[in-house]
């Protein structure tokens, strides 16, 4: 099975990688963009077809290394 | 004083480090990152500079989980003496020997020049040989040296006297002289136990007055003295 797990700073967590690029692309002219935050998205291969298990084995994989969780939030879908 | 300085595929500063170390009179082992156990009898772990893993996922995330780090865990549950610096530092906070975490630094770019620092306390192992206040001058070279905690743990270090370092100018004043936008211009901090120290500086850096200055003996010298 396919997951995606996407990791975003939290709310409040200064972020000047995602400053800089609201202000490229502010300065492009493109039309309507309020805000940007920059994350990270993973696109792992489950060797389950066991959804519930999938994603107690993605939960562990976040808390263990791919998310801070001092800093960072994940969620995780199991796409099938 | 026997120190182990742990070498993770892509620390560089580990050389630097040691002999900073022998300088000051400690022997010296190495550790591989793959290895289960820490030489018998180390007083002292350092986690060196460099870019270990390449700095993928996140500086320092993926050295520290790496097979050495759960002796280190364990040897600073002991009471034992560790010392991150710069990457060493990052790997430290991600292996939850020390709170908190290195972001980016605000400015984004990479910061790499002298550094003058305040000196909170002068009666810890590592500072024994400074005096409280001082101001010393190393140098800094990061790219994610921004101290950021939440407000409680900022607190809690504040008030138990957990700052070791802040960035400060020559004349010790706090205000806009911070590289990176830390918290606080928090350069380096302590655990509770006050045997684990992480910092962003380099003070392996300055130790020999052919090349910069030697204001970074003092901590080395200082460990040397506590064990």
């Amino acid at each position: 099975m396919k997951a995606r797990v996407t990791v975003t700073l939290k709310n409040g967590v200064l972020d000047p990688q995602g400053k800089a690029i609201e202000g490229a692309l502010k300065s492009f002219g493109i039309e309507g963009i309020g805000s940007v935050r920059q994350g990270k998205v993973f696109d792992i291969e489950v060797e389950t077809a066991d959804r519930t298990r999938a994603e107690a084995m993605l939960k562990e994989a976040c808390e263990k290394l791919l998310a801070n969780l001092v800093v960072e939030n994940y969620t995780i879908e199991v796409l099938g | 004083m026997r120190a182990t300085v742990i070498t993770f595929p892509g620390s560089n500063r580990d050389g630097d480090v040691a002999r900073a170390l022998k300088q000051a009179g400690a022997s010296v082992a190495h550790a591989w990152h793959a290895d289960a156990d820490l030489p018998a009898g180390t007083d002292l772990v350092v986690l060196p500079g460099g870019f270990s893993y390449g700095d993928y996922m996140r500086t320092g995330a993926i050295a520290a989980r790496a097979a050495i780090m759960d002796a280190v865990r364990a040897h600073a549950a002991r009471g034992g003496y560790v010392l991150g610096i710069c990457n060493g530092f990052q790997i430290a906070c991600e292996a939850g020997l020390l709170p908190g975490v290195l972001m980016r630094n605000a400015g984004l770019k990479f910061v790499c020049r002298m550094q003058h620092l305040l000196v909170q306390r002068a009666d810890t192992a590592f500072t024994r040989a400074y005096s409280p206040g001082q101001v010393i001058k190393v140098c800094i070279a990061h790219g994610e040296g921004n101290y950021v905690c939440d407000a409680a743990t900022l607190q809690e270090l504040e008030h138990s006297g957990r700052v070791a370092f802040r960035y400060c100018d020559s004349a010790g004043n706090v205000l806009n002289a911070n590289p990176n936008g830390s918290l606080n211009a928090i350069a380096g901090i302590y655990s509770a136990n006050l045997r684990v120290l992480g910092m962003m500086p380099h003070p392996e850096n300055l130790i020999d007055g052919l090349v910069g200055g030697t204001d970074g003996r003092g901590l080395f010298e200082s460990l040397v003295r506590a064990a």
